[in-house]
């Protein structure tokens, strides 16, 4: 049985999907949260040099990992708005770009926590940390232009230029370690493989998972009130059993 | 080395928790209170739009 896909870029469709799915995101977000800070505090070792510091890797590189991906997703739904003058597309780009500010800013302050015991400091204008700190503005700049215009299709076009010429920041951040000489250290799990034991590497990579479903149900509830406010002189809003109510 | 310097040594994961996991937890409830508030508050605008249109045509 062949599924119309672009049956669920209508925000008519989307809407009722986007409901039904929140609840088994936030669940599994929840579940898998869970396990992982299981596995990632009662489970995986204590590193040899660093301790018991290193266990904000649980949170610090999820976070940076997300702040980056959706960004990278919000610039392309802001993209395919602007290309093709779909409504949805710049509805998602406007519901990605808070949580993904705020992935970047966990991201920030989890490094600053992680910096202060093994640099001696808070802050340093390293490559990585100095993009990543671009990262948020770029964020913040999106939001901010797009709140400050009135009409919801200028907005979302005027935004949607900012977010495509900001993704250039997004390799800029991934390969500094590899382009400068920086404090921060390079990437620890790489396509040749990873020196990680493997207890650290579960626990990672399930909170990764666990946030990639909280952003989703996040994202997909901020998207319904977006839906709802821009649609709402249209007959099928008025017929939903939400606003009857 | 000052106190929090001596006190993150002595304690890391409470500075760990606290000061990571803790804020991580913190900023995700908020994130999640104002996305119920702001549907809240837009189904409450809309219904009483649609009230409003209702009443008018009758």
């Amino acid at each position: 049985m062949a599924i119309n896909w672009f049956k669920y870029a209508v925000p008519t469709t989307f809407y009722g999907l986007a409901g039904k799915l929140i609840p088994w995101f936030a669940l599994s977000a929840l579940i898998l949260a869970a396990i992982g800070l299981y596995i990632g505090f009662a489970v995986a070792p204590a590193d040899a040099q660093q301790g018991e510091f290193y266990r904000i890797i649980f949170i610090h590189v999820p976070s940076s990992i997300l702040s980056m991906f959706l960004y990278m997703i919000m610039a392309g739904y802001a993209a395919l708005g602007l290309i093709f003058n779909t409504r949805l597309s710049a509805m998602m780009a406007t519901a990605i770009a808070p949580t993904g500010a705020l992935f970047a800013f966990i991201s920030l302050w989890t490094g600053a926590l992680w910096g202060k015991p093994m640099w001696g400091a808070w802050w340093v204008w390293d490559a990585r940390l100095t993009s990543e700190l671009i990262l948020l503005f770029l964020y913040l700049g999106f939001i901010a232009l797009h709140a400050s215009i009135d009409d919801p299709r200028r907005a979302d076009r005027a935004s949607a230029l900012l977010a495509i010429v900001g993704s250039v920041n997004v390799p800029i951040i991934y390969f500094s370690v590899k382009w400068w000489n920086t404090l921060h250290q390079g990437s620890t799990i790489k396509f040749s493989g990873t020196s990680m034991h493997v207890a650290m590497q579960q626990a990672m990579f399930t909170m990764l998972a666990a946030l990639w479903l909280y952003a989703a149900a996040v994202v997909l509830a901020r998207v319904r009130s977006i839906i709802l406010e821009r649609e709402r002189n249209t007959t099928w809003i008025a017929e939903l059993p939400e606003v009857k109510s | 080395m000052s106190g929090l310097d001596l006190w993150m040594r002595e304690n890391p994961l409470t500075y760990i928790l606290l000061g990571s996991y803790a804020v991580a937890a913190l900023i995700f409830v908020i994130e999640i209170a104002m996305v119920r508030h702001k549907r809240t508050i837009t189904l409450q605008q809309v219904s009483l739009m649609q009230h409003a249109a209702e009443e008018e045509n009758t």
